[in-house]
């Protein structure tokens, strides 16, 4: 069995002492993991560190068989990003959520999603709309996407402000309007493509919004708590320069 | 699978060397041999000092260290800066540091780095006594003295931000080329660390 593909790395564990386990999410092959020999090497040790672009070729006699990869670095981001603070808990947090997929079930969305993300992820103000719209498609992937399409009361599709907390569909501001306190705001850069970064309040309704239904339909039915990281990231794009 | 060239005994001393880091199956034989035919000198006294060192072993109850004694040697050297503490991630980071002479300060040993991967999260690593020991009042700078990988950057900038209301200096290696390193050998974010980190000469 062998394939070649574009990967982003999202964690390396040693194994033994001249060998690693590298995770990447790649474009075609999903989540997957495979051995990197001599990844152990303080020679490799800066290009295999997560954030950065590779070049995969894995193999393995058998497809079920944990492989081995050979890697070659195309984008080196790790370095750039690890220097600031909101960027580093951007990438751990995002390691936490993608662990949350399958290993080897394809999702190339997300994929090219990241590698967009990763190359800009140390502009503090984009940061914070990146990983609350990369929430929702996880949210999505996982299987409990939220239905902000329509509003749940009206069908209509203007003037979408809220989300309920419950069924996780959009509200439109006259039919949302008397349970206002109850519902969750719905900032627009979410449903739509916005020329400038949003404003910090939007992005904190935001992660508000993704938290709580992380919480509520993946991490808690896991018996997990919400990343650490993603309390950390909220406070770093909090303080201004991250 | 290879046929046992010696007694059982000694078998399971090469299986218990092979696990040695840096040793593999030949070189632990190799060792055992060693080790064998200078019992008197080498291997009688190596298993005293083995025995010796298991019998007294502790970890610091203050910095985490490891030592034979409780507060560890370190701490209890009264010649230490006091007020300059240099957190690691490991023991062995901190041997290093020792090596180098470059610091006479206190150290505090956090037992690994915030890895998402390995399961390590804030609640598996030393930091309680560390704000502890900050909030002391002895401290007035804090070094981090963490790897400069993604899980070790990502723990120093938690711990700067468990730290902030706290009115210690908070400070950090810095990154950039080795000493004996070229430039054309260096990979691109040592580079730009290093650009980053320039200083006027």
């Amino acid at each position: 069995m062998e394939w070649s593909d574009e990967g982003i790395i999202l964690g390396v564990r040693r194994h033994g002492e001249a060998n690693a386990i590298v995770e990447l999410m790649t474009a075609a092959h999903g989540r997957h993991l495979g051995l990197v020999r001599g990844g152990g090497s303080r020679r490799q040790a800066a290009a295999l560190q997560p954030g950065n672009e590779v070049r995969a070729n894995w193999h393995a006699r058998l497809d079920e068989h944990l492989g081995t990869f050979a890697l070659e670095v195309t984008a080196a981001h790790a370095g750039r990003l690890m220097g600031r603070a909101h960027s580093a808990f951007a990438l751990s947090h995002i390691g936490s959520l993608v662990r949350l997929l399958p290993e080897r079930d394809p999702h190339p969305a997300l994929h090219a999603m990241l590698a967009t993300m990763v190359a800009h992820l140390d502009h503090q103000r984009l940061t914070g709309m990146m990983i609350a719209r990369f929430e929702l498609i996880m949210l999505a992937e996982l299987g409990f996407g939220l239905d902000l399409e329509r509003c749940a009361a009206t069908g209509g599709r203007n003037d979408l402000l809220y989300v309920s907390p419950k069924s996780g569909r959009a509200v439109s501001r006259d039919a949302g309007a008397p349970w206002q306190a109850q519902l969750f705001a719905l900032p627009y850069f979410l449903i739509a493509e916005v020329a400038e970064p949003p404003l910090p309040e939007d992005v904190e309704a935001a992660f508000a919004l993704t938290g709580h239904f992380l919480a509520r339909r993946v991490f808690d039915p896991r018996g997990l708590p919400l990343p650490d990281a993603r309390a950390s990231l909220l406070a770093a794009l909090k303080r201004p320069g991250g | 699978m290879p046929r046992a060239v010696a007694g059982p005994e000694i078998e399971r001393l090469i299986q218990l060397l092979a696990r040695v880091p840096g040793l593999g199956p030949r070189s632990a034989r190799r060792a055992a041999l060693h080790l064998i035919k200078k019992r008197e000198q080498l291997m009688s006294p190596l298993a005293s000092a083995f025995g010796e060192v298991l019998g007294k072993i502790c970890t610091c109850r203050v910095c985490g260290n490891i030592d034979v004694r409780d507060p560890c040697s370190i701490c209890c050297d009264d010649t230490r800066d006091p007020t300059l503490l240099v957190v690691v991630a490991d023991v062995a980071d901190l041997w290093a540091l020792e090596r180098a002479a470059a610091l006479n300060a206190r150290y505090h040993v956090l037992g690994g780095t915030l890895s998402p991967l390995d399961g390590i999260g804030p609640e598996e690593l030393n930091l309680a006594a560390l704000v502890a020991r900050v909030q002391g009042g002895a401290v007035s700078e804090v070094l981090l003295a963490l790897g400069a990988t993604v899980d070790g950057q990502t723990t120093a900038h938690y711990i700067t931000e468990l730290l902030r209301e706290t009115p210690v200096k908070v400070t950090r290696l810095a990154h950039g080329v080795p000493v004996g390193g070229e430039l054309d050998y260096l990979d691109e974010g040592t580079l730009s660390a290093a650009i980053r980190a320039r200083t006027s000469s």
